[in-house]
């Protein structure tokens, strides 16, 4: 990779102006795309779910987009980037087109792990060139911090609220690294904005990677988890240290685990600061954190267990 | 007796559903509707109640389609692109004949349109939004007091004609706060869908012998274990699909005559100075508070104008509408789209007297001034009722 001095007077992708909130990690996790991509051998075309990054990147009359991109309804980014993708194909084919273009498609948790899952997984299934960034802020924040399959155990939300007789939401997230690394595609990832680095490793590999590729990030929410807006990066990084946000790779079925804590932090360290979490820290809830740290615990251990196996697809 | 309340339409229908006996909601986030689920994931979980959201739009009106045929009440709440998601289970639901309320927040479209907007584009979906020849009944209230009489009331209708009951709010109503009355359940009238009179071995969920044949539930309290098929097919008195010419024609023509036979226990609307009027306003929902101001005024004038406003949307009051296009010289359609409940007016009116409209898609509400200009001179065309100062508040525009 470039040196940090290079990268920094890189052309950016995505340019400031836009409206998302003071400490929101959409944009920075979109300009270090922008940083490892080789824009001078390839265009960029995205295509973005509705969601929080969509409605704050591209008010009228404004874009912060210096790329050609396509606001899509919430469930089908990947729907359109296939579309735009096998014109592409067909277009070059005939000899009509000769650049080289990459194709991303951006959306949020809401757009991936629940009402997106279908367009994604056709998407991944027929093979389309494209990079799927998921930027998972644990909820529906663009509509008001609704839950959602990526919603952690016992995070409050508006419609899971903390109450007489729930805590907050009552199942655990949706391992979409697993759903996603079932359709047996070539690189899938997990990776957080606070290891800028191993971010950017990642989408290159991407994007270099001739076929479908997903990357899920961590984007922590300043509005939606209750923390002061300077924190994102921090509680990012605290994700990463208690494991409850593993960076690892899915090479052909292959798991590399990226970075191993050299002291695994409790999760407490990462709930604390969240006011979704806040109910937690009342007295007679203590079981929940337990519980949390049981759920986080034991799929790290299944994480290193899969790593030691070192098993490729068959095929 | 109740309680007062301050409240916006949103959690005046989530508080009018539980009064009405709410059983079972599912549903997905969308702007201007998720405080209706958002007040309900605090209280039915209290209750004991299913409260469920979903990972899409889809799945959440299918849910709401199986919690009411195993006997509860249902409900879900949307707006504009997730009403469009939910149209294929509506016809469904038709066709099933499973009583269901779907709340719509209108807001602008097409597409994503204006999220944050108002609007009432979706008056023509509801009627037609899924496919094939079906039944609908929807309803209008036009502010949060009335969304709580017109949600108990959407429950008893879908419960009383087993069908689907679409709610049109709009998304200014529903995030206005007023002063609410929420009735005790012993207050209002509540309809529970009839129960069979027969045997389970005599028993058939779309027997020829009724107009609406009564849904069993599955479980009953006595014991008795109805078991019967429900089908997206045509279907005869079974259930069972069915290609049958004649099971199909009579089928449709139950389904829409159980609605039509009975408009006089469907249709509400209010007329409002119309008795000497010459000139009618035809409003619903936000649009017709702002009807009547500018009526107040033109009648200060001595202008003889008054409105028809229907509450029931669908089915339409056909015999309302012509009679009084025997009384009246002149029709004014206001109403937040570009003229859709116009064309049904116009239908019914059949040329015996000009329809005019005050047709705005704009995502801002009608204006009383933009109706009372209407009113002064109909053949003119009204423009969107913001100054040049007001319109720069909305950012762009060159």
């Amino acid at each position: 990779m470039a040196l940090l001095n290079e990268l920094a007077k890189k052309k950016e992708g995505l340019v400031s102006g836009h409206r998302l909130c003071p400490g929101c990690t959409h944009s920075v996790i979109m300009r270090q795309v922008f940083a490892v991509a080789e824009t001078d051998k390839y265009d960029i075309v995205v295509a973005a779910a509705t969601g929080c990054f969509e409605v704050s990147t591209g008010l009228y009359p404004y874009t912060s987009w210096n790329v050609p991109w396509i606001h899509t309804a919430f469930e089908n980014a990947a729907s359109t980037i296939s579309g735009v993708e096998a014109m592409y194909r067909a277009l070059k084919k005939k000899g009509k087109l000769n650049k080289e273009i990459r194709f991303i498609a951006v959306a949020s948790d809401g757009g991936t792990y629940d009402i997106g899952l279908q367009a994604l997984s056709g998407a991944i299934e027929r093979g389309h060139q494209f990079l799927y960034i998921c930027n998972d802020n644990n909820a529906y924040q663009n509509t008001g911090n609704q839950r959602s399959s990526a919603t952690p155990f016992a995070g409050s939300t508006t419609t899971s609220p903390n109450g007489k007789v729930k805590f907050g939401k009552e199942q655990p997230r949706k391992d979409i690294v697993s759903i996603i690394e079932g359709h047996h595609l070539p690189y899938t990832a997990q990776a957080s904005p606070s290891n800028w680095r191993d971010l950017m490793n990642k989408i290159k590999k991407a994007l270099d990677i001739n076929g479908p590729t997903y990357i899920n990030v961590l984007e922590p929410c300043t509005t939606g988890w209750g923390f002061p807006p300077h924190m994102a990066i921090e509680i990012a990084q605290l994700a990463v240290d208690t494991c409850v946000w593993p960076l690892y790779e899915v090479i052909k079925g292959k798991v590399v685990i990226n970075y191993k804590p050299k002291k695994k932090l409790p999760v407490t360290e990462y709930l604390k600061p969240q006011k979704r979490f806040a109910h937690l820290f009342k007295k007679g809830n203590e079981h929940l954190i337990e519980e949390f740290q049981k759920q986080v615990d034991a799929h790290w251990e299944w994480l290193l267990k899969r790593e030691e196996c070192g098993i490729e697809y068959g095929v | 007796m109740g309680r007062i309340a301050f409240l916006n339409a949103n959690a005046a229908v989530a508080e009018a559903a539980l009064v009405a006996g709410l059983g079972f909601y599912a549903g997905y986030p969308i702007t201007p509707s998720s405080e209706v689920p958002e007040r309900l994931s605090k209280i039915m979980p209290e209750k004991g109640l299913p409260f469920m959201m979903m990972e899409d739009e889809i799945a959440s009106i299918n849910a709401c389609v199986g919690a009411s045929a195993s006997g509860v009440k249902a409900m879900t709440c949307t707006s504009g692109p997730g009403f469009s998601l939910k149209q294929e289970a509506l016809g469904m639901a038709c066709m099933f004949e499973v009583p269901l309320v779907v709340v719509d927040v209108m807001r602008g479209g097409p597409s994503t349109g204006l999220p944050t907007r108002p609007s009432q584009q979706d008056i023509m979906q509801a009627r037609w939004g899924t496919h094939g020849d079906h039944p609908i009944i929807a309803v209008a209230p036009c502010n949060a007091q009335e969304a709580v009489f017109e949600t108990i009331r959407a429950f008893n209708l879908a419960e009383k004609f087993r069908q689907p009951v679409v709610l049109l709010t709009d998304g200014s109503l529903s995030h206005l706060h007023t002063k609410i009355y929420i009735p005790d359940p012993d207050e209002v009238e509540i309809v529970d869908r009839a129960q069979p009179e027969v045997d389970p071995e005599n028993y058939y969920p779309y027997d020829y012998n009724y107009e609406v044949p009564p849904l069993a539930k599955w479980w009953t309290e006595d014991g008795k274990s109805y078991r019967y098929h429900l089908s997206s097919l045509i279907h005869d008195k079974t259930g069972f699909p069915t290609v049958y010419p004649k099971y199909a024609q009579w089928l449709l023509e139950r389904m829409h005559n159980k609605i039509l036979n009975h408009r006089d226990e469907i249709l509400k609307y209010e007329y409002y100075k119309m008795d000497d009027a010459e000139t009618c306003i035809v409003a619903f929902g936000s649009t017709a508070e702002a009807a009547r101001v500018a009526i107040d005024q033109a009648r200060e004038e001595g202008i003889k104008v008054g409105m028809f406003r229907p509450l029931t949307i669908w089915p339409s009051p056909e015999e309302q509408i012509r009679d009084i296009a025997s009384k009246v010289k002149q029709f004014i359609v206001a109403e937040m789209n570009l003229g859709q409940y116009k064309l049904e007016v116009e239908r019914i009116v059949g040329g015996r007297a000009p329809v005019y409209g005050v047709s705005q898609a704009a995502g801002v509400l009608i204006r009383p001034s933009q109706i009372y200009d209407k009113i002064k001179d109909p053949s003119k065309r009204v423009e969107i009722g913001l100054t040049e100062e007001e319109l720069k508040r909305f950012g762009g525009g060159e």
